[in-house]
């Protein structure tokens, strides 16, 4: 087990822990994080999951963990590791089995002081709105050649069905959709699984939930991205459904065979991977693209989902109730990019587990309004405390991979959480508190309690500290959706 | 338990078969042990199905034969686990009775079960996170990491 006393501090936020720590390694691990923050990740397998990341074959650079870092399966939830094309490899357990999970910021000009009463009935109504909850199946039942479209051309396929404007495509990663998405890989059972769940929630940690800004840290920021001190947004957390966890599923098992074939040895089967340059690495990709597309079309459809809730929801109270899209961003998917690595310009797929892209000022791909300042960044918190909207620096490029943490990140387990504290009074402290709840299950509220996620702000302050994003606003969370 | 802790050696009065919940931070762990690999699959399930928090109902029983093979035991667990989640998601189905007959890393289940009435909670996938079956003097054990 890796240990905090063999990590080396390189800077007053960042850590490495060298090659030298274990045989295996191909590439240090760098983390970005305070001693208190480092000290929170306890003796849970996160160092060690960041190492066994160092040994897929063509890692290059390092592996970047960021401040919100827990264990997960394979890889370190908060883990960013580019493999270099064509040599390197790709690992659907490096991606997740939630294909894009992602979050997506719609904004308003409505004033939470002029509908303050309502939140319970907006509550309500998002949750009437946007189907959620365990398995649970959407008002759309997607025909195979209708989800084959929404599997090729993501966000842009729900616009063509009026689902979507010109700006939500614009202002959503790579416009929405990933070029290089094919059906062919994806089995029978994944399209079987995504056709019922298009424009649904789920269940677990996705969330819908109504911020009100409270603090703006960057003026211009956030007047680019219409974010106003006092007025309401919607937050949505979500991702591929079953379509994703059925194709990582399925990648994971024949990638088992696969990883033996090419020769690979890992230190766990969960990081089973196959070269780029492979037909399984080929057919993997292009049904990972595929999952991804099917989340950008499932948020882009909760989205007008939410927005028909918000204005039904407050009509006659406020005079423009129209939500803007801000940005959608994924926190689970591989990419491919180009890096200056070890002084080399290189194209990469780069891995990212529980960490955003961010990138700086003058990004391709940027939209117009934000090529100037920098790639928005999505960060919910925990339940209940608070959420920051960030941007992606120079800084973040040339030492973050072009990346950010996606979160608070996890400190209780799911059974300590549901252990120390009753779904039924967290509703009500919540409620005392001025926050709406709708919440499918009590225990799955109790799951994820804020007192089980690490402070949001301190993780914020890692990064900002690291120089990898700047401050644009703090959101505070009036109403909470769970499934 | 523990976090990495065992089940070996057991107290004597330890069950021969079970499952156990085990802390994990972010997702959902289970340790799970029997006297041989048809006990220990269905152990497996048993506490999948605990972990989702399903009900089933004792109406209009369904059966399903199941036909698996794999290259090892532990991809045959995660396999008839795959499966199982499957079912639960896409045909509303899950097992409380199970016959299972295993040669080599071949699997023939016959299941019996009902249609889900209630769920507490949704496993995304079952995960080869540092999966490995042990052999015990009292049979076999294993931990399983599954995605929430």
């Amino acid at each position: 087990m890796i240990q905090l006393r063999q990590l080396e501090r390189v800077g007053p936020w960042e850590w490495e822990i060298p090659t030298s720590v274990r045989a295996d390694m191909r590439v240090p691990v760098r983390l970005i994080a305070s001693r208190e923050l480092l000290e929170a990740i306890g003796d849970d397998a996160s160092l060690e999951q960041a190492v066994n990341a160092t040994t897929l074959p063509g890692v290059v650079g390092r592996v970047v963990v960021m401040p919100d870092v827990h264990q997960g399966y394979g890889f370190p939830i908060g883990g960013v590791a580019a493999t270099e094309l064509p040599s390197g490899v790709i690992s659907p357990g490096a991606i997740g089995y939630d294909i894009n999970c992602g979050v997506r910021l719609l904004a308003s000009r409505v004033e939470l002081t002029a509908v303050r009463g309502l939140m319970g009935k907006l509550a309500a109504a998002l949750d009437a709105a946007c189907p959620s909850g365990v398995g649970a199946g959407g008002t759309l039942r997607l025909a195979d050649r209708e989800l084959e479209r929404a599997c090729r051309e993501g966000a842009q396929w729900a616009r063509a069905r009026g689902w979507a404007s010109e700006s939500d495509v614009a202002r959503t990663e790579e416009g929405g959709r990933l070029d290089g998405a094919e059906l062919g890989p994806v089995s029978r059972r994944a399209r079987e699984r995504g056709a019922p769940q298009m424009g649904t929630l789920g269940a677990g940690n996705h969330f819908i939930e109504v911020e009100v800004v409270e603090e703006i840290c960057d003026e211009e920021a956030a007047r680019a991205m219409g974010l106003e001190a006092g007025c309401l947004t919607v937050l949505i957390h979500c991702g591929s459904r079953g379509f994703g966890h059925q194709v990582c599923t399925d990648f994971v098992k024949s990638f088992q065979g696969v990883a033996v074939r090419h020769g690979i040895r890992l230190p766990d089967r969960e990081l089973v991977c196959a070269p780029l340059d492979s037909p399984e690495g080929r057919a993997y990709e292009a049904a990972m693209r595929a999952a991804a597309n099917y989340a950008f079309a499932n948020r882009q459809v909760l989205a007008h989902l939410a927005r028909g809730a918000f204005a039904e929801a407050l009509r006659g109270r406020a005079r423009d109730t129209h939500l803007h899209q801000v940005y959608d961003l994924a926190h689970n998917m591989g990419k491919t990019e180009e890096h200056l690595i070890d002084g080399r310009r290189r194209r990469v797929c780069v891995h990212r587990k529980g960490a955003t892209r961010a990138f700086g000022p003058g990004a391709a791909g940027l939209p117009p309004e934000y090529r100037g300042i920098g790639q928005p960044v999505l960060v919910p918190g925990s339940m209940g405390t608070a959420s920051w909207v960030l941007i992606g620096t120079e800084k973040s490029m040339e030492s973050a991979l072009g990346s950010c943490c996606h979160g608070a990140g996890r400190r209780l387990s799911r059974s300590r959480a549901k252990r120390s504290i009753r779904g039924s009074e967290l509703r009500q402290e919540l409620e005392s508190r001025g926050i709406a709840v709708r919440a499918g299950s009590l225990p799955g509220l109790a799951e994820e309690a804020p007192q089980a996620y690490k402070d949001v702000d301190a993780v914020v302050a890692a990064v900002v500290g690291a120089g990898i994003a700047r401050k644009v606003a703090r959101l505070k969370p009036v109403a909470v959706i769970k499934g | 338990m523990a976090k990495g802790a065992r089940c070996y050696p057991w107290p004597v009065d330890h069950p021969v078969r079970g499952f156990r919940e085990v802390e994990h931070t972010a997702d959902w762990e289970l340790a799970v042990w029997g006297p041989d690999l048809p006990a220990l699959l269905e152990e497996a399930a048993r506490g999948m199905y605990s972990l989702m928090g399903l009900v089933v109902s004792e109406e209009s029983r369904r059966h399903r034969r199941l036909e698996l093979a794999a290259a090892d035991r532990e991809q045959l667990l995660v396999s008839f686990l795959d499966e199982l989640l499957f079912l639960a998601d896409s045909e509303e189905l899950a097992f409380d009775a199970f016959l299972l007959d295993v040669q080599g890393t071949r699997l023939l289940a016959h299941l019996e079960g009902g249609f889900i009435v209630e769920r507490g909670k949704e496993i995304k996938a079952v995960t080869y996170h540092r999966l490995e079956l042990r052999d015990t003097p009292h049979g076999l054990e294993t931990s399983l990491v599954f995605d929430v």
